[in-house]
C-alpha cells in the first residue's frame, strides 16, 4: 500500500506504426466510448471534425512507386505541455499519473490550447453536438457529454482508468499490466496501440519503449511527451528511396 | 512688443469666438451630425445582430476550424489596440516634450484611445466559446473555492494591462476636460447645466484648481508612459509565447507591435481629425501646420517600423525551417495571401511614405486622408498576415494545413466596429467640446512671433 502510493502509475502509450494499417478502427471506437460528436459530411467539410485520435496519411514517392504512409495521433500527454500555461481559467492542467486533463466546467472556449498544440490534438465543439434519436442510448453514461463552447481532447480513456484503479482496490491487489485499456487500444486489430504504467517495470510499454525504433512525435518542440512511437520497418525499402 | 499688446486687447474677444466655434456642436448640432450619427448607428445595429446570431447559434456561424481557431476578430483586436495608442502617444509625449502644436489635436487622439480600446476589448470577448462565462473569468471568481485565474496565461495578462490603459486613458480624458466642462456648464440651461454642474465638479478656475489641474495632467502624462509601452508589448504576447506556431514565435514582436500600433494611431488620429474640421467646420483649429508635424512624426515612425518589419521575416527565415518556409511561402506567393501581402506593403509603407516626403501632400487635407487611411487598410492586414497563415501552416504534421475564409458574420462584426468606434467619438462631441478649448487659448495667449532676419517666425514664450 505504501509503494503504491509512493509511485503512482505513470499512463503512457505505445504506437507501433510498423502494425498500423490505417484502419480506423480506434477511432470508431473512441467515438463511441467518449460520446465525441457525430462527424457528418458538413462538419467534415468545415474542417470541424471531432476525432480524439485520427489516421493521418501521407503519400510518399511518386506514382507508380507511391505508399500510404499511416500515422496515429492522439493528445500526446506531454510532460511540458504548451497548452498547459496559456489557459487562462486553469481548464487543463497535469495530473499526479502523467496525464494531461481537461476540465469542461471551467472551459470557456478562448482555443488559445488549440493554438499551441503542435498536434492539433484539441479540438473545439463549434455546434452543440446533437446525435439522432437511434442513438441516444448509445451514450456512454460514464463521460460527460460535451456542450457548445469548448474544448474537449484524448483523455487516455480517464473513466476506464478510474474504474481498472477502483476493481483492483477491491479486489485487493496492485494494478498489474493490462488491467486498464483505453478504448482505441482494445479494437485496434493488430495491436499496433499498446497502453500501460511507464512506471512499472514488467509492463508491455516499458518494454517496447525500450525498442530502438522508438521516437517521439516533434522531439525537438521540447514537450516530453507520454506517447511513444515505434519506426516503420519498411523491407522493400531501399537507401533513399521515397525521399527526392 | 506692439503685437502682444493689440492681441491682449482681443482677448476677450477671441475667448468669445472660440468658446462658439468649438462649443457651437454641444450646444446646437448640425444637420449632418445627426445623419452621419444614424448610419453609424443602423451599421452598429447591424453588427450587434451578427454578434447575438453568433453567441446564440455558436462560433460555428464563422469561418474558423481547426487549426485555424482565431481569426478575423482577433485580427481586429490587435488592430483596435493599436489605433488606441495614438493617445498616449500625442498627448503624454508631446505634453512632456512641450510640443505646441498637439494643442488641438490631443483630445481627439485621446477619445480615440479610450473608444478603440472599449471596442478592442469586447472582441476576445464574443470571440470566445462561452462569452457569458469569461466576463467573470475576467474578472477573478470564486474566492471562496480558491479558483483563481491561471496568471501565467497571456490572456490574464491582457485584461489586466488593458483596463489599467484605460482606466488611466478615461482619468487622462477627464481631467483635461474639467474646464471645458465648466464652460459649458455656464452656456447651458435646465437638465444639462445641472448635469455639466456635477461632472464639472466645481470648477471655477482659481488658480489653485488650475495648478492641481495641471499637475495632475503631467503626472497621468508620466504615469501612463510605462503602460503606454506594455499594452501592446502584453498583446504581442498572446502571440510571442505560443511556441508552437511558426511566425508568432518571435521574440522582436513587443517593440514591433508597439511600433507599428504608433504608426496606425497616430494615423488614424489624422484621418479622425480632417474628418470632424470638414464635419464641424474647424477650419481656423486644425490648420495645415498641425497635419504637416503629424506628417513629419508619421515619417519618423514608418521608417521604424519598417525597420522592426523587415527584422521579423530575418529573424524568421535565419532559422531555415522547413515549417516556417512554408508559412513564409503562404503569407508572401501564395493566393489570396499574396494579393494581401503585396496590398499590405504598398498601403503601409510604400505609397504613403514617400508622399509624405513632400510638404504640399503633408499640408494638403486630402493627401492627408487618403494616406493616413491607406496605412490603416495596410495595418490591419498586417495583422491579419501575422496571425492567420502562421496557424494555418502550424507544425510539420502537413496533414492538418488548411486555409481560412471568414464568414459574413465576421465580416458585418469587423465593420460595425469602426461604425461602433466612429459612433461614440460622434456622441461624444456631442456631449464635450472636441477639441480642449482651455488648451487652445492658453496657446493663443502664449503665441508670439520672433524675427530672423526678415521673416517672422511663429513661436511660443513660456515661463520656466
Amino acid at each position: 500500500m505504501t509503494t503504491q502510493h509512493a509511485q503512482s502509475p505513470k499512463w503512457s502509450m505505445v504506437v507501433d506504426a510498423d502494425r498500423c494499417t490505417g484502419c480506423q478502427a480506434c477511432v470508431v471506437a473512441c467515438q463511441a466510448e467518449n460520446n465525441v460528436p457525430l462527424n457528418t459530411d458538413d462538419i467534415f467539410k468545415q474542417k470541424r471534425a471531432i476525432e480524439w485520435i485520427r489516421i493521418e496519411r501521407y503519400w510518399e514517392g511518386e506514382y507508380p512507386n507511391i505508399k500510404a504512409r499511416f500515422l496515429p495521433v492522439l493528445c500526446q500527454h506531454c510532460e511540458n505541455a504548451p497548452c498547459e500555461p496559456v489557459c487562462p481559467v486553469y481548464a487543463t492542467y497535469h495530473n499526479d499519473q502523467g496525464m494531461n486533463v481537461q476540465i469542461y466546467n471551467r472551459c470557456i472556449g478562448t482555443r488559445y490550447c488549440a493554438n499551441n498544440c503542435p498536434y492539433n490534438v484539441r479540438f473545439f465543439n463549434f455546434w452543440e453536438p446533437v446525435w439522432p434519436e437511434s442513438l441516444r442510448n448509445q451514450l456512454n453514461p460514464d463521460v460527460t457529454v460535451r456542450s457548445r463552447g469548448i474544448m474537449e481532447k484524448c483523455s487516455f480513456c480517464i473513466q476506464r482508468i478510474r474504474a481498472g484503479t477502483r476493481r483492483v482496490k477491491k479486489e485487493g491487489r496492485a494494478l498489474a499490466d493490462g488491467d486498464v485499456v483505453p478504448a482505441c487500444a482494445q479494437a485496434c486489430p493488430t495491436d499496433a496501440l499498446v497502453f500501460g504504467n511507464m512506471h512499472d517495470a514488467g509492463s508491455r510499454v516499458r518494454k517496447m519503449s525500450e525498442d530502438k525504433r522508438h521516437y517521439r512525435l516533434l522531439e525537438r518542440s521540447g514537450t516530453d511527451p507520454n506517447v511513444i512511437y515505434l519506426k516503420r520497418v519498411d523491407p522493400t525499402a531501399t537507401e533513399g528511396a521515397g525521399h527526392e | 512688443m506692439q503685437d502682444r499688446a493689440i492681441a491682449g486687447q482681443n482677448t476677450q474677444e477671441v475667448d468669445r469666438k472660440i468658446n462658439q466655434d468649438l462649443l457651437g456642436n454641444v450646444l446646437a448640432a448640425p444637420m449632418r451630425f445627426w445623419l452621419l450619427l444614424g448610419f453609424l448607428a443602423l451599421v452598429v445595429a447591424m453588427a450587434g445582430g451578427a454578434v447575438g446570431y453568433m453567441v446564440n447559434q455558436g462560433l460555428g456561424v464563422t469561418g474558423l476550424h481547426r487549426p485555424v481557431m482565431w481569426g478575423f476578430m482577433i485580427t481586429n483586436f490587435v488592430f483596435w489596440v493599436g489605433i488606441s495608442h495614438a493617445g498616449v502617444m500625442l498627448s503624454a509625449i508631446l505634453r512632456l516634450s512641450q510640443a505646441e502644436w498637439r494643442r488641438p489635436a490631443t483630445r481627439a487622439a485621446e477619445v480615440v484611445t479610450v473608444f478603440a480600446l472599449m471596442t478592442a476589448i469586447m472582441m476576445p470577448i464574443i470571440h470566445s466559446g462561452r462569452p457569458w462565462r469569461t466576463l467573470y473569468w475576467a474578472f477573478p471568481y470564486d474566492f471562496s473555492r480558491g479558483i483563481w485565474p491561471n496568471v501565467r496565461s497571456p490572456l490574464v495578462w491582457d485584461p489586466a494591462a488593458i483596463t489599467t490603459y484605460l482606466t488611466s486613458s478615461i482619468l487622462f480624458v477627464y481631467v483635461a476636460l474639467i474646464p471645458d466642462l465648466a464652460v459649458a456648464r455656464d452656456r447651458s440651461t435646465g437638465i444639462r447645466k445641472a448635469i455639466y454642474s456635477v461632472v464639472a465638479m466645481g470648477w471655477r478656475g482659481y488658480p489653485r484648481q488650475w495648478r492641481l489641474q495641471i499637475i495632475a495632467g503631467f503626472l497621468l502624462s508620466a504615469l501612463i508612459l510605462p503602460v503606454f509601452v506594455s499594452v501592446h508589448s502584453i498583446v504581442s504576447w498572446d502571440f510571442a509565447v505560443a511556441q508552437s506556431v511558426e511566425g508568432w514565435h518571435s521574440t522582436i514582436f513587443a517593440p514591433y507591435f508597439v511600433i507599428g500600433a504608433v504608426l496606425s494611431g497616430v494615423s488614424a488620429v489624422v484621418t479622425v481629425m480632417i474628418i470632424l474640421r470638414y464635419l464641424f467646420k474647424w477650419h481656423d483649429y486644425i490648420t495645415s501646420d498641425t497635419i504637416d508635424s503629424l506628417g513629419r512624426l508619421l515619417v519618423v515612425v514608418a521608417l521604424a517600423w519598417f525597420y522592426f518589419f523587415a527584422l521579423e521575416i530575418l529573424f524568421g527565415l535565419y532559422t531555415l525551417e522547413n515549417s516556417e518556409l512554408a508559412l513564409r511561402k503562404m503569407q508572401m506567393f501564395e493566393p489570396p495571401y499574396s494579393y494581401l501581402f503585396i496590398t499590405f506593403l504598398l498601403t503601409a509603407f510604400v505609397i504613403p511614405v514617400p508622399l509624405w516626403l513632400f510638404r504640399s501632400v503633408r499640408r494638403s487635407f486630402l493627401w492627408m486622408t487618403i494616406t493616413t487611411i491607406l496605412v490603416n487598410i495596410g495595418m490591419w492586414l498586417e495583422r491579419f498576415l501575422i496571425i492567420v497563415p502562421g496557424m494555418a501552416r502550424k507544425g510539420d504534421l502537413t496533414f492538418n494545413w488548411s486555409t481560412y475564409h471568414p464568414s459574413i458574420i465576421e465580416i458585418l462584426i469587423v465593420i460595425g466596429t469602426f461604425a461602433l468606434v466612429g459612433m461614440l467619438i460622434l456622441l461624444f462631441s456631442k456631449v464635450a467640446p472636441l477639441i480642449p478649448i482651455y488648451d487652445v487659448k492658453e496657446g493663443q495667449i502664449l503665441r508670439d512671433k520672433i524675427t530672423i532676419g526678415k521673416v517672422d517666425v511663429p513661436a511660443v514664450k513660456r515661463e520656466e
